[in-house]
């Protein structure tokens, strides 16, 4: 099998509290497929139950049986007190590299995660960034067909951030099919699908254009807060939603992003509950 | 200060398994410790032998109870009662008129100090002859019993340890995704404490023989089954301490649970015989009981395998118990999800129709 990999009317729950409720997500090959929303919203639990960690209360589970799948837990999942170069190879016994491939692979990984010169490092010793690096070349150790990533650059500064996502990227023009958690809607941005979380269930779902053009009424911007309709702060400026479409005086249109999105769906759950 | 003590106050009480320890513990502490807290040994299994044996049985103080008494056996018959761990006084009698002759066991100390005590007291009664350990040593019998305490030390406390960090640092989640078998994780885990605590035993042992001279009388072969049968015990315990705690404060708070009782209600330190009944039997459900018996037995008196089978089985069964409950709960963590079936992927595909269809997209 090549998938594509996911879960469809996923539900999960820890004893009396619910994690997920019906969600579906499917991440194909070659692609990178982002899960989004914010604390508590259910990344994690879809990640591990995609993963094999985490038993579904309901639904059912697609990866592949025909090699293991690489995974980067939150909190990234090396082992501290050994080095990044042991930390490699246990991972390569672990998923039964030969030594020699073993050798190419790491040192190759090295080279691209740029921790050659911190080879012999304790990953304890390593900062933010240079750790997670070190996490997702372990994922990436035995070439997976599916990678699963735990938010990989929360916490890591910009520069990190840009180097792990060049690799995320490098994996799925390799062939792997990646779903990845994040918090940041610009990084989501990028990936081929995102699904976006809300307290355990689906709010939005598709590639970021189809997300952006389902977005109902108009997103306006404004330079002070506008009165009687919902607005929401974005640097300097204010954005609002009018689900009508009715404009506003001394408020211009304004092509939504992701972030809109999200705030406009959340708006718009509320609306529906409200009404 | 206030606001100190009232956020101390109610981050105890969300920390409800630290809030028992404080509050129940001493509680539990004192009833049980108070009924095992005995030196005081009143009554002494004693075998009778030799052809006066049954005369001689009816005269003997209230304190040697009379477990056996054959007029059939001899000196080396009251001899191997006692090595074996039968009886603590062994009266050898001999021909009519002829003062009886009392082994007693040196290495059951307190059973032997009361008898040797009372016997020197009165004077129409035999001195008595002390095996085993004949200048009823301390050391001679706390060394080996010790030996055990160190070993539920490195196996107990080292292995919930290990295996809490892997759970705090997010690795035993790793564990699981990577395609080891549940078992191939525990055994690779376990081995090496194992192994540290199989050189840690060695070291004591021969510690205990050069600084203490504690004799190894028995068969080390005895001693290193009855320790390795041990080892599974406490590594075991260690497991299963750490499939339920969160954190390693956790881990030791409960390794230590377990292993107080077991140091004062062993026969370690009070004499099992002088403890009520009620808390005596919590002794025998201890592996440490068996252990302290099997290493005095086989170091100090030489006994044998054969006699040796009831503290073996024991600890054999303890430690399947102990090390069963610990991979079942072991399993839960490293194979949560139940085993995926071929042709899940087409269900997949059903779900991203569904999703897709559902954000508009077709």
């Amino acid at each position: 099998m090549s998938g594509p990999w996911g879960v469809r009317g996923l539900s999960v729950r820890y004893g009396g509290r619910t994690a997920l409720v019906d969600v579906s997500f499917e991440v194909a090959p070659r692609s990178v497929a982002a899960v989004v929303g914010g604390d508590g919203a259910g990344k994690t639990s879809l990640l591990r139950a995609l993963a094999g960690t985490v038993q579904p209360t309901a639904g059912t589970v697609s990866r592949p049986d025909d090699r293991p799948i690489g995974y980067v837990s939150a909190g990234s999942g090396v082992w501290e007190d050994l080095t990044a170069d042991e930390n490699l190879d246990f991972a390569g016994r672990a998923y039964g590299l030969g030594a020699g491939r073993l050798r190419s692979r790491k040192a190759a990984l090295l080279e691209r995660t740029e921790l050659a010169a911190a080879h012999d490092r304790l990953a304890g010793q390593l900062s933010g960034g240079m750790r997670q690096k070190l996490a997702l070349a372990m994922a990436l150790l035995h070439e997976p067909e599916l990678l699963v990533l735990d938010e990989p650059t929360t916490g890591v500064d910009p520069v990190s951030r840009v180097e792990l996502w060049r690799l995320v990227a490098g994996a799925a023009a390799g062939g792997a099919a990646v779903a990845l958690a994040t918090t940041y809607l610009d990084e989501a941005e990028r990936a081929a699908t995102v699904l976006v979380l809300d307290q355990g269930r689906a709010l939005l779902t598709g590639t970021p254009d189809e997300v952006l053009a389902a977005v109902p009424g108009r997103v306006l911007e404004a330079p002070a807060r506008p009165g009687g309709i919902p607005a929401w702060r974005r640097g300097a400026r204010w954005r609002a939603w009018s689900p009508d479409g009715s404009p506003l005086p001394g408020a211009t249109e304004v092509a939504p992003d992701l972030e809109d999105a999200v705030v406009v769906a959340q708006l718009a759950r509320e609306l529906g509950r409200a009404a | 200060m206030w606001a100190m003590a009232m956020k101390e106050l109610r981050q105890m009480r969300r920390d409800r398994r630290t809030l028992a320890l404080m509050i129940v513990q001493p509680v539990v502490l004192l009833v049980v410790f108070g009924y095992a807290a005995s030196f005081d040994v009143d009554r002494v299994r004693t075998v009778v032998v030799g052809p006066q044996a049954h005369a001689v049985a009816g005269q003997l103080p209230e304190r040697l109870e009379v477990v056996e008494t054959r007029a059939d056996l001899g000196r080396q018959d009251a001899v191997e009662a006692l090595r074996d761990g039968e009886a603590a006084v062994g009266v050898v009698t001999g021909a009519a008129g002829q003062q009886a002759q009392v082994l007693v066991d040196g290495a059951d100390l307190f059973s032997a100090r009361s008898v040797v005590s009372e016997l020197r007291g009165r004077p129409e009664l035999p001195d008595p002859e002390v095996l085993f350990n004949p200048d009823l040593k301390t050391s001679t019998i706390m060394v080996p019993g010790l030996m055990g305490v160190v070993l539920v030390f490195v196996g107990t406390i080292a292995t919930a340890l290990g295996v809490v960090r892997e759970r705090q640092s997010g690795t035993l989640e790793q564990l699981a995704v990577m395609p080891f078998r549940p078992r191939d994780v525990l055994l690779g885990k376990l081995l090496p404490y194992l192994g540290v605590a199989a050189v840690d035993l060695a070291v004591i042992v021969a510690a205990g023989m050069l600084l203490f001279d504690v004799p190894f009388v028995g068969s080390p072969a005895v001693f290193a089954l009855g320790a390795l049968l041990f080892l599974f015990v406490t590594v075991g315990a260690g497991l299963l301490i750490s499939s339920v705690s969160e954190t390693q404060g956790q881990a030791i708070q409960l390794a230590f649970l377990t292993m107080l009782p077991q140091i004062l209600l062993s026969g370690l330190i009070f004499p099992l015989q002088a403890m009520a009944a009620g808390v005596r039997w919590i002794g025998y459900l201890l592996p440490l009981t068996y252990f302290v018996q099997l290493a005095r037995g086989v170091m100090v008196k030489g006994t044998p395998f054969e006699a040796l089978l009831l503290p073996l089985g024991m600890l054999a069964v303890l430690g399947l118990t102990v090390l069963g409950l610990s991979i079942a709960r072991f399993r839960r963590d490293l194979a949560p999800a139940a085993p995926r079936r071929h042709g899940a992927a087409e269900g997949a595909e059903e779900a991203v129709d569904a999703a897709r269809t559902r954000a508009g997209a077709g």
